[in-house]
């Protein structure tokens, strides 16, 4: 009743096209848009920024990436860690030799730097596929670490190790490095990842998704079609790269301030992300950002949770019961649902469409 | 041209130079991949029998090495230690099928293998919650002299984990060819339906695949634990299994042995001759790298089965 197509007419092609067609998802959207941009800035305090809302936006657009390559191509990776880090360096050795270079082009370039490492590592997966790809996307997740932590060059021959994301301004406002304000880090992490998540949700419907799609499905059949899968595979490859790259250069410069390579390990990124995807839906970006949500809160309630409701024991054994009840969860979400929040909106929406009538 | 010499030519003067010393890279090679093979022997079986990619492995060697020396801490003999271990494994396997697998039939793989990386934090999570998470010395009385054959230097306890690797592989390969659980096991392994249709119990098959990877587990735990000690980063040693899984083709257990062999080699020899040309820490990425330009050639693995694809 609330939710239903009927009665929507359209009356122009561009009205049949666009991106969300029902009247709903158009205020939808707009209200999610008004509470990210104006009520959550409204209420949220330091905390809430630098501990759940921009880790969890860095991690949505990442996982948009890893889900335009794995849940669309079908192409499983593990180098998700490795394509973040080349972005987040790019950008460092970008806007140290750059300093005037506005932070917003760098991210992009390192975007496109990304981009072209993706795909020279998406070649192999015109030859190899399913989990044998996945290990040998490991192969570009020690590598890529390795030379960084190997080659000098890449951070500036600082005797830590380690990139620090330097002072740089959008607009005359402070957005990266240690004195920039949280809320305007905030904002420049929740633009990237709306104007990413439209772009792939415009990108997932056209030719380009369904070549995807049809690849995913059966690659054979595919390029049988006319479809060419060298193109294909590392178009997917290259796209997924420069969202990853431009979320590994977000998570330095705007969440972590400074880092070494160990930030993009496997265990840290490459892990979590895919289940991000895995939780939210394989093949949709809107599953994308809710399995960012669900990962990057989880943590965070189960370490808060025990002392709100007054339990205390030692760090140590808390870890480890963390530990447990998160893999139980993951291990029952998958049970219960495997297809990943995406389904059970989907199924929502089907309710509402219905409602208040059972069938 | 100096690139190309430090990288081409000096690497192998410098074989050509003391051979002994070859041979004796080579040899801990050899050793080291039986270690590798023992973890990657564990992966195999999984993967075979249930079509599962059980990246848990490496926990379930950790687990299991915790389990043993928790027990042997408190003074219970080595064998009866082991053989409680090996309970506590066949009922871990049971839970696992009765609360995951057998809800999880019919998922894409992926699905599967994303639950088994659950199920990895639940094993790290309990193994240090019961028995503590610092380091532990294993001891079970195997020496660890170093002697001299021909001129060359071996470690007694190396030759003891080849022996055992070579006993355990021979013990499971008259088990799954010899035994009517073995001929079932590998029928499953062919074809779900078809094992089903002729009445081959599935569930139980999957508790005794499972029990049997838990046993490879023990035996991998008592290796690398007596090496090591018993710790954390046991769990990493999946990590290091993978290139030999993808080396060797995933449904092989010949593949899971020739492939840790070679990987072992490969991962010693590249480190001690191209190691400083690189500037060496090379062993994270290497045999990754070497697996991968392989399966550029042989996108099965060693001895995988044949991809055949059909539209």
């Amino acid at each position: 009743m609330f939710y239903r197509e009927a009665g929507q007419f359209k009356s122009t092609y561009q009205s049949d096209q666009a991106i969300f067609p029902i009247a709903q998802d158009r205020w939808f959207i707009a209200l999610v848009l008004v509470v990210a941009y104006v009520g959550i800035p409204l209420i949220a305090n330091e905390y809430w920024y630098q501990a759940v809302l921009i880790p969890f936006y860095v991690l949505a657009l990442a996982a948009i990436g890893l889900n335009i390559l794995t849940g669309y191509a079908g192409q499983v990776s593990l180098g998700t860690g490795a394509f973040m880090a080349v972005g987040a360096y790019a950008t460092y050795k970008l806007s140290t030799a750059f300093p005037e270079l506005n932070i917003v082009i760098v991210f992009i370039m390192s975007g496109f730097f990304t981009a072209a490492v993706g795909m020279i590592f998406g070649v192999p997966s015109l030859r190899i596929k399913g989990f044998y790809l996945a290990v040998a996307t490991l192969a570009a997740q020690f590598f890529v670490l390795w030379v960084f932590n190997k080659v000098g060059w890449f951070y500036n021959f600082s005797p830590s190790g380690t990139i620090t994301a330097p002072p740089r301004e959008v607009f005359g406002v402070l957005v990266t490095g240690p004195r920039a304000e949280p809320i305007a880090r905030y904002y420049v992490v929740l633009t990237f990842l709306v104007v990413f998540a439209l772009a792939a949700k415009n990108m997932a419907r056209g030719h380009i998704g369904r070549a995807w799609m049809a690849i995913r499905d059966m690659d054979i059949a595919a390029e049988i079609i006319g479809i060419r899968p060298l193109h294909t595979k590392i178009l997917a490859f290259a796209i997924s790269s420069f969202y990853c790259g431009v979320a590994g250069a977000l998570y330095i410069f705007c969440w972590l301030g400074s880092a070494e390579t160990e930030a993009f390990d496997i265990l840290n990124i490459s892990f979590p992300v895919l289940f991000m995807i895995i939780i939210g839906g394989l093949g949709s970006v809107l599953g994308s950002i809710l399995g960012a949500g669900f990962i990057t809160l989880l943590p965070i309630f189960l370490t808060n949770a025990p002392p709100m409701i007054g339990i205390h024991m030692g760090t140590e054994l808390q870890k480890h019961i963390e530990e447990i009840i998160f893999g139980v969860m993951i291990i029952y979400f998958l049970i219960v649902e495997p297809a990943g929040f995406n389904r059970l909106w989907q199924i929502a929406k089907e309710k509402l469409r219905m409602w208040p009538f059972p069938y | 041209m100096e690139v190309l010499n430090t990288f081409l030519i000096a690497p192998f003067l410098d074989m050509a130079d003391s051979p002994i010393f070859l041979l004796e890279v080579v040899i801990g090679g050899l050793m080291a991949g039986v270690m590798y093979s023992l973890v990657a022997l564990g992966f195999v079986l999984i993967y075979k029998a249930s079509g599962v990619f059980n990246y848990a492995q490496g926990a379930m060697v950790l687990f299991a090495a915790l389990t043993l020396v928790g027990l042997m801490e408190r003074h219970v003999p080595l064998i009866l230690a082991i053989i409680l271990t090996m309970a506590v494994m066949i009922g871990v396997a049971y839970l696992i099928e009765r609360f995951m697998l057998r809800k999880l039939v019919n998922q894409a793989q992926i699905i599967l293998f994303m639950a088994t990386i659950g199920l990895n934090f639940v094993f790290e999570g309990t193994g240090q919650i019961a028995w503590g998470s610092n380091v532990k010395k294993l001891d079970i009385g195997i020496p660890d002299n170093s002697f001299e054959i021909g001129g060359i230097l071996m470690s007694s306890f190396d030759l003891f984990a080849a022996v055992t690797a070579a006993i355990l592989v021979a013990v499971l390969a008259v088990f799954f060819q010899k035994t009517a659980v073995g001929r079932a096991l590998r029928a499953v392994a062919d074809d779900h339906q078809a094992a089903l249709s002729v009445g081959i119990p599935l569930k139980t098959i999957w508790v005794i695949v499972w029990s049997v990877a838990g046993f490879v587990a023990l035996v991998a735990g008592i290796m690398w634990g007596g090496k090591a000690g018993v710790q954390f980063s046991l769990v990493l040693i999946a990590l290091k299994a993978l290139p030999v899984l993808i080396l060797g083709g995933f449904e092989s257990v010949p593949g899971a042995i020739i492939g840790g062999l070679l990987i072992g080699v490969f991962e010693k020899v590249s480190e001690v001759y191209w190691g400083p040309a690189f500037g060496g820490a090379i062993e994270g990425w290497f045999a990754y790298m070497a697996a991968l330009v392989f399966l550029m050639f042989r996108p099965q693995g060693l001895f995988g089965e044949k991809i055949i694809e059909r539209v």
